[in-house]
């Protein structure tokens, strides 16, 4: 192999682990800044990963399983928003037991399915021009449309997040909900928005898993990955264009360790690394002043209680 | 329009807490987790009525099938004692499940390579036991050790250590502990029939585990009533800073919590390879069970009580035991199991908005 079809071949290997990590990150980061940690991530995902699977095996077009899966993480963040910003419950055992029920829930409709491979699943799409370009072409233009649909959200959500009033909202209500109220924010409103948004993404991301990475269908087939983008919202200081660099950046190590194999390394012990390499990023972005420095919400966890209100 | 505006509903803040939630809660929360499963059986075209007809028949319907509740209420109630400390403590261990396969690990490596060739049956039941404690707990406190010296979140890191303990258990039975009488197979060779633990005669329960399971749940009752440390435990759990101005150390309570926490689940999956397995086995999932999860279940269920455990834990593995049966007859998943805990967990967290508050209806003049 020439050396730039290897190059060309380790960065699309990135991309295929990057793209579902990645998602779920976007996702993550928007419900963070609006205060909310939603830790069912890893169920949510899965449920996108098992229902694309379904609605495309049985209707044989993938976009239709785009779009399920997009439908189906939103319902599930629902609950959560529902949960932790409505009626104020610990946003970690809710976070918890939604990644519990995902997880049972995705295995439970996917049994029959088990076995299964998608003929049509999502193949890739070069885009005119930008495709020609000498290794970044093929390497992140030939792709499909999900991977494409992440870059694009990399630049929107950052743009909306730090440059319209819409952004400075969700800031606000994830940075000090009592002054957003007292703004004028529905702070209710607003979680609910970024909570449902993130189990969008996360359920996308599930979708690529099935769709793309590996067109078929197995118990526990998100392997961690929405646990894994948990702690990269660390890594990604809560900036969904440090998130697109974070998650790039720590699938680029996977990706070299799993090529270190070649040279004979045991696969249990590479398979251990991005787990080990997560508990690294924890530690990394551990320090509480350290955190606040690189811009993790004050309220994150925190419900929004007015002692009384009206329904 | 009129008739809407007309009602006025409002939701305040309980000034006293009912004592009667401590019972409503798990009990509502565990029987709308059934409703949900029957629902989602419904739709997998399943008559959710003969679905919990058998899984009452394969966990209630004889006596052979009660001690397999037993058998399975063993893990359940030890790493469910161990996370009523931590979680009375404030600290998330979601890390059960592997510290239960360390315990495996090193309780099978000891009857295999240290203990090879004794007879002395009480040994090896003594070593697996407490090395699994040890170990169990050793593998805990390194989340432990990072969140209190380091502030470093140990919900994630406690999850990751699950998929490094499992990985550490595939790579021996792959590599290095690989049985010499397994024909290839991916799994050790059986541990040696001394170091298999004694069952009650006529059932699958081990008794060893069976004492320490119910030693645990007086102990931790002990601890939470009677020492200084369940005092720090509470002061700490429901406010860490006024601990920090109490003198309470806050490394101390993290390490001990989760030390004691890892080696109970530790002994539990010794009691898993000493009583049941009696070997590893290349599927790491199918030695821990998800108990190590569905314990988090039973301790809240239990309402962090150590009284609560026992129903707790009886209701979960009647569930573990009978949703096995359902693998069988309906082709379901394991996973199963993970749409009861999840329905029941989100249902108990909601409903403590109940317990805080009341919902005021009123008709406006």
């Amino acid at each position: 192999m020439s050396i730039e079809a290897t190059i060309v071949s380790i960065l699309r290997s990135i991309i295929y682990i990057s793209t579902p990590i990645l998602l779920a990150t976007l996702g993550e980061i928007y419900a963070e800044r609006s205060g909310v940690l939603n830790l069912g991530i890893e169920g949510i995902m899965s449920m996108g990963a098992v229902c694309a699977f379904i609605i495309t095996f049985t209707t044989g077009n993938p976009l239709l399983g785009v779009l399920i899966s997009l439908i189906v993480g939103a319902i599930l963040a629902f609950i959560h928003a529902f949960v932790s910003a409505s009626l104020n419950a610990n946003q970690v055992v809710s976070g918890l037991a939604l990644a519990m029920f995902g997880l049972g829930l995705s295995s439970t409709i996917g049994q029959r399915y088990v076995g299964e491979v998608l003929r049509n699943y999502l193949k890739p799409v070069p885009v005119p021009v930008l495709s020609q370009i000498p290794i970044i072409g093929p390497a992140f233009f030939v792709q499909d449309i999900i991977v494409y649909m992440s870059y694009v959200l990399v630049v929107v959500l950052w743009f909306i997040l730090f440059k319209t009033r819409w952004g400075l909202y969700i800031r606000a209500v994830g940075e000090n909900p009592y002054t957003a109220d007292a703004m004028g924010v529905n702070v209710i409103f607003v979680r609910y928005v970024c909570v449902i948004l993130g189990g969008a993404l996360a359920g996308l991301g599930g979708a690529y898993i099935t769709l793309a990475y590996m067109p078929t269908w197995i118990e526990g087939i998100t392997m961690g990955k929405g646990w894994i983008a948990i702690a990269l919202v660390i890594l990604a200081m809560w900036d969904p264009l440090k998130g697109f660099l974070a998650t790039y950046f720590f699938c680029g190590v996977m990706v070299v360790a799993i090529r270190v194999q070649v040279f004979g390394a045991n696969p249990y012990i590479i398979n251990s690394i991005p787990y080990i390499a997560t508990i690294i990023v924890m530690i990394l972005g551990a320090s509480e002043t350290l955190r606040r420095r690189i811009g993790a919400p004050a309220a994150l966890c925190k419900p929004f209680i007015r002692e009384e209100r009206a329904l | 329009m009129k008739v809407l505006r007309s009602i006025n509903i409002t939701i305040r803040r309980r000034e006293h807490v009912p004592r009667i939630f401590e019972l409503l809660i798990p009990v509502c929360s565990a029987v709308v987790g059934l409703v949900v499963c029957a629902l989602i059986f419904l739709l997998q075209g399943i008559d959710p009525i003969y679905a919990y007809s058998e899984i009452y028949r394969y966990s209630l319907g004889g006596p052979i099938q009660v001690s397999n509740v037993i058998r399975v209420m063993i893990p359940l109630i030890l790493c469910a004692t161990g996370l009523i400390l931590v979680f009375r403590a404030g600290v998330w261990n979601i890390g059960a499940e592997g510290q239960i396969l360390i315990g495996a690990i090193v309780a099978t490596g000891v009857a295999l390579f240290v203990l090879q060739g004794n007879t002395n049956s009480a040994l090896f039941i003594f070593s697996m036991i407490t090395l699994g404690f040890i170990f169990g707990g050793l593998w805990a406190l390194i989340p432990a050790i990072l969140k209190a010296k380091l502030d470093v979140n140990e919900i994630i890191t406690t999850l990751m250590m699950n998929y490094i303990a499992a990985y550490i258990l595939q790579y021996l039975v792959y590599g290095p502990w690989k049985g010499k009488k397994t024909f290839g197979f991916p799994i050790t060779d059986e541990i040696p029939p001394q170091a298999h633990f004694p069952l009650i005669p006529g059932t699958l329960i081990h008794i060893p585990t069976l004492i320490l399971a119910i030693c645990s749940i007086v102990f931790v009752f002990f601890v939470m009533t009677q020492t200084t440390l369940g005092y720090e435990i509470k002061v700490f759990g429901s406010n860490p800073d006024a601990a920090k101005y109490a003198g309470i150390s806050k490394t101390k309570v993290i390490l001990i919590t989760m030390f004691i926490s890892g080696g109970l689940a530790g002994v539990a999956g010794a009691g898993e390879i000493g009583g049941v397995h009696h070997r590893l086995i290349y599927n790491p999932w199918s030695i821990s069970a998800n108990y190590g999860f569905t314990a988090i279940i039973v301790a809240f269920l239990a309402r962090l009580n150590p009284i609560g455990i026992i129903p707790a834990a009886f209701l979960m593995a009647i569930l573990i035991v009978g949703t096995r049966a359902l693998q069988i007859t309906f082709n379901l998943p394991v996973g199963v199991i993970n749409v009861f805990n999840g329905s029941i967990l989100i249902t108990m967290v909601s409903m403590e908005f109940f317990r805080h508050y009341r919902i005021v209806i009123r008709r406006s003049e």
